[in-house]
């Protein structure tokens, strides 16, 4: 099977769904580059190059937009309510902070409002999360945010195989999905089948098995705890690692299965800590696994503040190895 | 210009259904029927069915908190409407949207809209997917003075100039945003400028008169169609009811309540336009009063009696398929 970059995987889901449904087509800033310049309109293909090649294919669907996030969520909300199937980018997680009332009030309410009679088949592309020196407005998971709000699907990634099955379905999901792709991976490879293949929402991957403690980590972090569970092993000790892929919809059976199996829960996750997915997951396995539980549940994660800038400090700040690993070993103390 | 009888009619039968849909329901709030936050369109009918009338279902519009003429206008049900309003689970949207989200999209209504220019970036959007699709259709957003100041507007008229879609901006100009005066909220004297620097043609009409707002729209919304990019309509009338009803209206000088329902009247001025034409006779109009009263009455008599929802519906459509546990 070839190898391919989560940045080539998700291009090639474009790629070939733009080619299947001609209601596809890719919207926001610089997603073709260049536009009403003296430069090759199309050779930008979005910064991190996500988008790259799709103008030159199609590009009376490939469209650039001023800087004007509100307006790029709402123009592909608006085309997803009259049957279109946009795929918007916003550069970066951090500016949902410009459009999150098209986002929360407009798109996740829609079909509720509505009586359940409209649909909203838009999907929205963001880079996401620390690990790039990038500071406080350009570094934040978001996804824990969007979470909260009804009316929207959440996709976080872990790696290229997952990252383009999840774009498929995304892309053929009928309702609002926000999808966002964990900068810091999008040069890290995997296996990548060349032809479509969809991996259904609400779906956990188990990423490792094993007796002792269910781990579970979201994006970033899932390669980063499957490396310690690797080291682990070596000395025994086993873990369920579990990479829930969507967050809503949550595979909330996955976890609670697991948990109950092993008695021991550490969630992982490169967000703050208040109101994030570790208390979350946390309150849910205490909530209907207390009885299972054999240790204190453990949550790692970013320290309450923003993320920031000097790499000494973004190292201190989003969690690594030895506080996973730590984590691990305190359920088992 | 000529309009044709039909036209005439429809107009006339819808402006004086709006009327009589927005002062029943005012009646019905009162009388603790109506729960919720609603803000009433008497007096701005002519903005609506002027505008509407040069559009067909597959059209879209998008509106305000200040929906309900919109809708109308559009081709909503009204009986459907005003069991939303009575937030039964019959209603055009099961009780969910109520006053501020009737919608109904079969119909190209992309919904009233309960945040101030929540809707003009979204009628960006079904413009683009008409120009992606080369299918002449236009989509029209409405407006207040208030919602021109916000951001998002800006945005979705720069974004419509950019793409060149075919998007058009009816600005519904009725004096105050909520409690505060244009004059004091729109920091420049000559909104319809400030709008067309945006790099789109604004037609003005007063929103007293229907023909005038007919005139003025059907040249924004042809500019559109013909893929001449997007187009704008300002239209100046008051709104006759407080920004939502209970509204004290501390900002309405002495007599401007009584000036706007007896000199400003889109409903009298259209009566005296046949009655000057001929074009429509009086039996004819009263014929049509009748027809509206009886069908509102009904309306407020099936709602009264509509289902009402039940805690499983809470749920209910928030996805299209969604079967994780709870």
């Amino acid at each position: 099977m070839p190898e391919k970059t989560m940045r080539d995987a998700i291009n090639e889901a474009l790629h070939q769904a733009m080619e299947q449904d001609e209601s596809v087509f890719v919207i926001g800033e610089d997603v073709a580059g260049c536009s009403g310049s003296s430069g090759d309109v199309g050779s930008v293909g979005g910064v991190f190059g996500v988008t790259e090649g799709i103008y030159h294919r199609w590009p009376d669907r490939c469209i650039d937009t001023p800087i004007s996030e509100s307006a790029i969520v709402g123009a592909a909300a608006g085309a997803a309510l009259v049957g279109m199937r946009p795929v918007a980018e916003i550069m970066f997680a951090d500016f949902i902070g410009v459009c999150m009332d098209q986002i929360v009030n407009q798109m996740a309410k829609f079909r509720y409002m509505f009586g359940g009679k409209s649909r909203c088949p838009a999907v929205i592309r963001f880079s996401s999360g620390g690990g790039f020196s990038a500071a406080g407005q350009h570094s934040q998971a978001m996804y824990q945010v969007m979470t909260s709000f009804p009316g929207l699907k959440v996709v976080v990634p872990s790696n290229a195989y997952d990252a383009k099955g999840l774009m498929l379905s995304a892309i053929q999901d009928d309702d609002p999905v926000l999808f966002f792709e964990p900068k810091i991976l999008y040069q890290e490879t995997a296996d990548v089948p060349d032809e479509m293949y969809t991996i259904p929402f609400g779906q956990a991957n188990f990423v490792r098995e094993g007796d002792d403690v269910t781990v579970v980590a979201f994006g970033q972090m899932v390669p980063k705890a499957a490396a310690v569970i690797d080291t682990l092993a070596e000395e025994g000790i086993s873990c369920d690692l579990i990479d829930p892929r969507t967050t809503s919809p949550l595979d909330e059976n996955a976890i609670l299965e697991s948990v109950e199996a092993t008695g021991r829960l550490v969630i992982v996750d490169e967000a703050p800590p208040r109101c994030g997915l570790t208390a979350d997951i946390a309150g849910l396995a205490a909530d209907k696994a207390f009885s299972s539980l054999k240790a204190p549940i453990k949550q790692v994660c970013a320290p309450h503040s923003p993320t920031p800038f000097s790499p000494e400090l973004e190292a201190a700040y989003l969690p690594d190895a030895d506080q996973i690993t730590a984590a691990i070993k305190a359920t088992l103390a | 210009m000529s309009i044709p009888k039909e036209t005439l009619l429809h107009a006339y039968r819808t402006m004086r259904t709006i009327r009589e849909f927005e002062e029943r329901v005012n009646a019905e709030i009162m009388n603790g029927q109506i729960p919720g936050f609603t803000h009433l369109y008497t007096g701005q009918e002519a903005n609506a069915v002027g505008v509407c009338a040069h559009l067909d279902e597959s059209d879209t519009i998008i509106s305000t908190h200040r929906g309900h003429g919109h809708c109308i206008a559009k081709g909503a049900e009204v009986s459907g409407m005003m069991k939303e309003l009575f937030g039964s689970s019959e209603g055009l949207c099961k009780g969910k949207g109520g006053s501020m989200h009737v919608a109904d999209i079969d119909k190209g209504i992309l919904g009233a809209n309960g945040i101030v220019a929540g809707g003009p970036p979204i009628s960006v959007g079904s413009a683009l997917a008409a120009k992606i699709r080369k299918n002449g259709k236009v989509a029209v957003s409405f407006s207040g003075d208030g919602s021109v100041n916000q951001g998002t507007c800006f945005e979705a008229m720069n974004m419509a100039v950019v793409l060149q879609a075919p998007a058009v901006f009816v600005i519904e100009n009725n004096y105050y945003s909520e409690h505060t005066s244009i004059n004091y909220a729109v920091g420049c004297d000559d909104l319809k400028a400030r709008t067309e620097a945006f790099g789109f043609p604004v037609f003005v009409a007063d929103g007293a008169d229907f023909f005038a707002v007919y005139e003025a729209a059907g040249k924004a919304i042809a500019h559109a169609r013909a893929g001449n990019g997007p187009a704008g309509v300002f239209a100046e009338q008051g709104r006759y009811h407080g920004h939502f009803v209970g509204d004290p209206q501390a900002y309405r000088a002495e007599g401007e309540l009584e000036d706007l329902r007896e000199n400003h009247c889109p409903l009298k001025n259209f009566r005296a336009r046949m009655a000057e034409s001929g074009e429509l006779s009086e039996a004819e109009l009263d014929g049509i009063d009748a027809e509206v009263m009886a069908e509102i009455e009904q309306s407020v008599t099936d709602a009264k009696a509509a289902a009402r929802p039940t805690a499983e519906q809470v749920t209910e459509d928030v996805y299209i398929q969604y079967t994780a546990t709870a």
